[in-house]
C-alpha cells in the first residue's frame, strides 16, 4: 500500500455539488492496485455516490480490514478519517466507532477473504447488531495479495488460473446477510456503474445494516475464461437487465416515465427512494424468502442475481436497540458521565 | 488455639444449593459488627452439584490474608467430609448435619452435630424450602456458637432480601431454629467467638470487579464490549448495573453503550473502535481472552489508540483453573502482540484501588494514546474485601490527552510552528496530537493503520522511517514513567540488606508475614509495585538492597524477568518467591519463603 498523492490541480469547470465540491474533492491517493482491477471501479462509484449525495467528507468514516480490497479506502475520500484495522476485524472496529459516534456515515470496505473467511464471525454479528453502516465486499473469489489462492466465495465449479478445481462449497454472503437480518442487501458488479452508483447511494442513505456484495474481477488471478468471477462471465450472466435502478433523493421528484406496474419504489429512512424498474414480476424486495430463492434459482442456472435483493424499510439500528442517547456518546460532557462524590457516598453506604 | 475475633471458619457445601447467599450473609454480619473479615470463595467451574468452599477469616488485628488451619469447619458436603476433616486445626470444631450420625476419626477436635435435614423436614413441606433453609439453619446455630449479634444479622438478611419481606421472616425462623438447637445442646458460645470491634468501621465490603466497573463509570467510559469469561464477567456486569442506575437519562435513553460481543477478538475491536472515535472505551477479560486480544493490542499500540483493558487473571496455562487465582499474565500482558510492543500495566491490590486505578487507567490511556491494562485477579475481583471506602474528588479534571478541536487545528501552525501531522512529536514527550473523525471539514483527516507509517500517517516501507517511528513510540514509555502511580515502600530496617517486592492480591499476606518476621527479629523492607513501566523508586529500591525477594503467583517468576529486562536489576540479587496453586496467598507462605532462604538452619529445624 504505497502512498502516492494525486496532484490537486483540476479543471475549473468541473461540476460542483450542493456543498460546492467537485468529484476531485472526494478522491483519495493514487491507487496501487493492478491496472483493470474491479476494486478501482468500485472506488470510483463510491466517489461518485458521495459526491452526488452532497456528503461532507469529514462526516464519513472509512473502515477496512486487510487485503487488496481493504487498501481501497485510501483511494477515496482523503478528507475523511480512515481506519485500516486487522484482518477480518473491520466489523468490530466499526461497531465501536459507531457506538461512540452515531452521527457519522460509516463505509466499511472488505474483501471476500476478509469477510467470508477470517472475518465471517464478525460479519455475522455486525449484521445481527444491525449496525448502521454500508458494508461493501469487493468480491473477487480469491486472495490477491498472497497471489491467487481460492477464497470462500469462489464458486465450487470455478477453477483457479492454473486449472485446479475448487473443491469446496462457496459461501453466498448475500444469502447469509438476509438470513441474519440485514435490512438492506444488494449485489452488483464492478463493471456496471449504472447499477452500482444508485445502490451505493441507497445503501448509504439506509439507516441500518446495508450490505453490498460487489463482484469485482481480479484481473491478475481470477479473470480467466473458466472463472465465474471474470469480467466476461459476469457480463454474460448478470441478471441486472431485469432489475434497473434509480436513486431519488428526497427533494427530487420522480420524473422518468415508466409503464404502470413496471416499477416499485423503496423508501430510505431519510426520505430518499430507490426506484426499481422492469422488475422481475416474481421478485418483491421486501420478501426475504423470495430474495433467497431468487439468488438460489439464478445461481442454479449459472446466473448472478444482481440489484436490490432485499430491503426492510422499517428496521431499527443498533442504537435504537440499545436505547442509547440521541447525542453521540463521544460528545457527552463529563459532567453528565461522572456521577460525582455525592453519588459515590450513597454507593459506599450501600456497601456498609 | 485462636480466640475472640481471631479464627477461621470454613463452609464446605455443594454449589447450586443456595449456600452462597447464606455464607454471604454470615460474612456481612461480621463486617457490620465492625470486625475485619476476609471471605474467600473457593468454587468449582460448574453450576450445580460440585463441592464449593467458603472460608472466612476473622481478624480483629486486620490480617486479611487467607490462613491455613481451620478452627471451625461447617461440613455440609458428604463428598468432601474426609478432606474437610483433615483441614481442621487440632483443638478445633467440626459442625455437621447429624441427621445421619457418623463417627469422625479424630479425637483432637470437638464434633457439633445438628440434625439439620430432619429439622427442616419437620418444619417445611416444600422440598425446595427444606433444601434452601438448611443453610440458614446452620447460620442460626453459628449465631449461638460464635455469639453473633442477632440484630445485626436480621438487618443484613432484611437488606439482602429487600422487597421480599415474607422471605425475611421465613429466613429468621430458620435462623431461630438453628440457634435454639445450639443453645440447648452445646455449651455456647465456643472459645472462638465474636465481639463488636472497630477495625472495619468506615470501610466497605465489596469485590474488585464491582469496584473496577464503577471506576470505569466514574472515568466517564461510555463504550464497553466484553465476552463472558470467568472471573471477569462480573466487572462488565457491574459497569452495566451502575450505568443503568446512574447514567440513564430522564427520557430513558442510555448515556453508555454496552455490548456483549461474539468473542474476545470483537470485544477488544469494539473498544478500540470506540477509543479511536473519542469515547472512553474498555473491555474486561481473563487469560484466554488476553491471548485472543493480542493481535488487536498490537494494532492499538502501533496506531496509538487509547483503550483500557481489565485483565482479571486466573490460573493458566490454557483453560487452566478458571475459578482459581494467579498472577501469571504479567509477561503476556507487558509484551502482548507480535513485534516490538510494550504496554502500560497497573496493579491494584484491593477493590479500593480497582476503583481508583480503574478510573486512572482511562486518563493514562488517553494521555499516552496507548492500551492500558489493569492487572487484577480472581482473588481481588471476585472475593469480597473489607477495604477503604471509594473516594472521588469532584475537582478532578479527566485528562483527555492531546485531542485537537477544529479551532486548534486551524491554529496549529501558528501555535506550534509547524503543520499538524498525526504522528509528529511536537512537544518532545513523544506523544503526538490526535484528531477525531468529523472534527474539521478540511483538516486533520488521516488514515489509521497497522502498517508502517511515517509521521504524517502515510504508508511507508522505508526502514529508516519505520525505525524512527517505533523509537518515538518507545520513548512514550519514558513519559509514562512519570505519570504512572509510584510504588508503596515500607522501610522496617533502615540500611537493611533484605528487600521484598510484591504486588496485587498478595498484599495482605505480605503485611502479616512481615509483622510475623519482625516479631522473630527479621526485618524486611518492602516495595509494592503499582505500575509498569517501573518508576525510578523501583530501581533504587533494588539497588539499596543486597537481596530482593520477588513474590508472585506464577511459576516462571515473570515479574522478576520484567525487573531484569526493564529495570536492569541483576538477576543474582532477585530471589524468586513463587506460589501458583491457585489459592489466595497465606502469610505463612511468604514467611516460609523468606525464612528458608535467610535462615536455612532454622527453617530445617521447624
Amino acid at each position: 500500500m504505497s502512498y502516492i498523492a494525486k496532484p490537486s490541480a483540476h479543471h475549473p469547470a468541473l461540476p460542483k455539488n450542493a456543498l460546492g465540491l467537485t468529484r476531485r474533492d472526494y478522491e483519495g491517493t493514487m491507487s496501487t492496485l493492478c491496472a483493470g482491477c474491479g476494486h478501482d471501479s468500485i472506488t470510483a462509484a463510491l466517489i461518485e455516490a458521495c459526491f452526488e449525495l452532497d456528503l461532507p467528507a469529514h462526516r464519513i468514516a472509512k473502515v477496512s480490514g486487510i487485503g487488496c480490497s481493504s487498501k481501497a479506502p485510501t483511494y477515496f475520500l482523503s478528507r475523511s478519517h480512515g481506519f485500516n484495522s486487522v484482518h477480518g476485524r473491520m466489523p468490530s472496529i466499526t461497531t465501536g466507532a459507531n457506538l461512540a459516534n452515531r452521527d457519522l456515515v460509516y463505509i466499511g470496505v472488505s474483501g471476500d477473504g476478509d469477510t467470508a473467511s477470517i472475518g465471517l464471525g464478525q460479519f455475522c454479528h455486525a449484521v445481527r447488531r444491525r449496525l448502521n453502516m454500508t458494508y461493501v465486499v469487493m468480491n473477487n473469489g480469491c486472495y490477491g495479495l498472497t497471489k491467487g489462492q481460492f477464497s470462500a466465495t469462489n464458486d465450487k465449479s470455478s477453477p483457479s488460473k492454473k486449472g485446479e478445481a475448487n473443491p469446496f462449497e462457496a459461501i453466498d454472503l448475500c444469502q447469509m446477510a438476509i438470513q441474519l437480518g440485514a435490512g438492506f442487501v444488494a449485489r452488483s458488479f464492478s463493471g456496471d456503474k449504472i447499477q452500482l452508483i444508485p445502490l451505493i447511494k441507497a445503501a448509504i442513505s439506509y439507516n441500518g445494516f446495508a450490505f453490498l456484495d460487489v463482484i469485482s474481477p481480479c484481473v491478475t488471478f481470477n479473470d480467466h475464461p473458466t472463472s465465474t468471477k471474470s469480467y466476461d462471465y459476469v457480463r454474460a450472466h448478470n441478471m441486472a437487465s431485469e432489475n434497473k435502478l434509480d436513486f431519488v433523493e428526497e427533494k427530487e421528484e420522480i420524473t422518468a416515465d415508466y409503464a404502470e406496474g413496471t416499477s416499485t419504489s423503496v423508501m430510505m429512512h431519510d426520505g430518499s427512494r430507490l426506484v426499481l424498474h422492469k422488475l422481475d414480476e416474481q421478485h418483491d424486495p421486501r420478501d426475504a424468502d423470495a430474495a433467497i430463492m431468487a439468488i438460489r434459482s439464478n445461481a442454479a442456472q449459472g446466473k448472478v442475481a444482481t440489484g436490490l435483493l432485499f430491503v426492510d424499510e422499517s428496521q431499527q439500528d443498533m442504537h435504537d436497540i440499545l436505547a442509547t442517547d440521541r447525542r453521540s456518546l463521544n460528545a457527552l460532557p463529563m459532567s453528565e458521565l461522572c456521577p460525582g462524590s455525592k453519588a459515590l457516598e450513597a454507593i459506599n453506604a450501600r456497601l456498609r | 488455639m485462636s480466640g475472640i475475633n481471631d479464627f477461621v471458619v470454613k463452609f464446605a457445601t455443594v454449589n447450586g444449593s443456595g449456600s452462597a447467599s447464606a455464607n454471604g450473609i454470615f460474612a456481612k454480619t461480621l463486617f457490620r459488627m465492625g470486625i475485619p473479615v476476609s471471605p474467600k470463595n473457593i468454587f468449582p467451574s460448574n453450576i450445580q452439584g460440585l463441592p464449593t468452599w467458603y472460608e472466612v477469616r476473622v481478624s480483629e488485628a486486620g490480617y486479611l490474608a487467607r490462613r491455613d488451619g481451620i478452627d471451625l469447619m461447617v461440613a455440609m458436603n458428604p463428598q468432601t467430609f474426609r478432606e474437610d476433616l483433615g483441614e481442621i486445626a487440632p483443638g478445633g470444631w467440626l459442625f455437621y448435619d447429624s441427621t445421619l450420625p457418623r463417627v469422625w476419626p479424630r479425637d483432637d477436635i470437638t464434633v457439633l452435630g445438628v440434625p439439620i435435614a430432619e429439622m427442616c423436614a419437620a418444619k417445611w413441606k416444600d422440598t425446595r424450602q427444606r433444601q434452601l433453609f438448611k443453610n440458614m439453619v446452620y447460620v442460626g446455630a453459628l449465631t449461638a456458637l460464635l455469639d453473633m449479634d442477632l440484630k445485626v444479622l436480621e438487618s443484613t438478611v432484611a437488606d439482602q432480601l429487600k422487597g421480599k419481606e415474607k422471605l425475611v421472616a421465613a429466613n429468621m425462623e430458620a435462623i431461630a431454629l438453628g440457634r435454639e438447637y445450639a443453645l440447648k445442646h452445646f455449651d455456647c458460645p465456643l472459645p472462638i467467638r465474636l465481639r463488636h470491634a472497630e477495625g472495619a468501621k468506615g470501610k466497605i465490603l465489596v469485590t474488585g470487579n464491582d469496584a473496577a466497573g464503577l471506576g470505569a463509570l466514574y472515568a466517564g467510559a461510555t463504550v464497553c464490549a466484553w465476552y463472558p469469561i470467568t472471573p471477569s464477567t462480573s466487572l462488565a456486569e457491574a459497569y452495566e448495573r451502575y450505568a443503568k442506575r446512574l447514567r440513564t437519562g430522564k427520557d430513558g435513553r442510555r448515556l453508555y453503550g454496552i455490548l456483549q460481543a461474539e468473542d474476545e477478538l470483537a470485544a477488544i475491536g469494539v473498544a478500540i473502535g470506540g477509543g479511536w472515535n473519542g469515547a472512553r472505551s474498555f473491555t474486561a477479560t481473563s487469560g484466554p481472552g488476553i491471548s485472543l486480544m493480542s493481535e488487536f493490542l498490537g494494532l492499538a499500540y502501533f496506531a496509538e489508540v487509547p483503550v483500557v483493558l481489565f485483565n482479571i487473571q486466573r490460573g493458566g496455562p490454557s483453560t487452566g483453573m478458571p475459578t482459581r487465582t494467579q498472577q501469571s499474565d504479567i509477561l503476556s500482558c507487558a509484551y502482548a502482540s507480535h513485534g516490538d510492543t510494550k504496554h502500560v500495566l497497573l496493579f491494584p491490590a484491593n477493590p479500593t484501588e480497582c476503583f481508583s486505578m480503574g478510573a486512572e487507567a482511562f486518563d493514562l490511556a488517553e494521555r499516552l494514546q496507548t492500551p492500558v491494562i489493569v492487572m487484577s485477579d480472581l482473588d481481588i475481583g471476585m472475593n469480597e474485601w473489607v477495604t477503604d471506602a471509594f473516594a472521588w474528588n469532584d475537582a478532578h479534571a479527566h485528562d483527555r490527552g492531546k485531542v485537537l478541536t477544529a479551532e486548534q487545528l486551524d491554529k496549529f501552525k501558528e501555535l506550534k510552528g509547524r503543520d499538524w501531522g498525526r504522528y509528529q512529536d511536537v512537544d518532545g514527550d513523544a506523544i503526538p496530537y490526535r484528531t477525531l473523525p468529523g472534527t474539521h471539514p478540511t483538516k486533520g483527516a488521516f488514515f489509521t493503520r497497522g502498517t508502517s507509517h511515517d509521521e504524517n500517517a502515510r504508508y511507508t516501507e522505508d526502514g529508516r522511517i519505520h525505525a524512527r517511528v517505533i523509537d518515538r513510540i518507545r520513548r512514550k514509555f519514558d513519559t509514562a514513567q512519570g505519570l504512572v502511580p509510584k510504588p508503596e515502600i515500607a522501610i522496617r530496617d533502615k540500611g537493611g540488606k533484605t528487600g521484598l517486592i510484591y504486588f496485587g492480591a498478595t498484599t495482605p499476606a505480605v503485611r502479616e508475614a512481615l509483622d510475623l518476621l519482625e516479631r522473630e527479629g527479621i526485618k524486611v523492607n518492602a516495595l509494592r509495585i503499582k505500575a509498569f513501566p517501573f518508576t525510578r523508586e523501583v530501581v533504587s529500591f533494588c539497588a539499596m538492597h543486597e537481596r530482593v525477594f520477588v513474590l508472585e503467583q506464577n511459576r516462571d517468576a515473570q515479574m522478576r524477568s520484567l525487573l531484569m529486562t526493564e529495570a536492569d536489576v541483576p538477576g543474582a540479587k532477585l530471589i524468586p518467591a513463587l506460589n501458583y496453586d491457585g489459592m489466595p496467598l497465606t502469610a505463612e507462605f511468604v514467611r516460609g519463603a523468606i525464612v528458608t532462604r535467610l535462615q536455612p538452619a532454622q527453617a530445617a529445624a521447624e
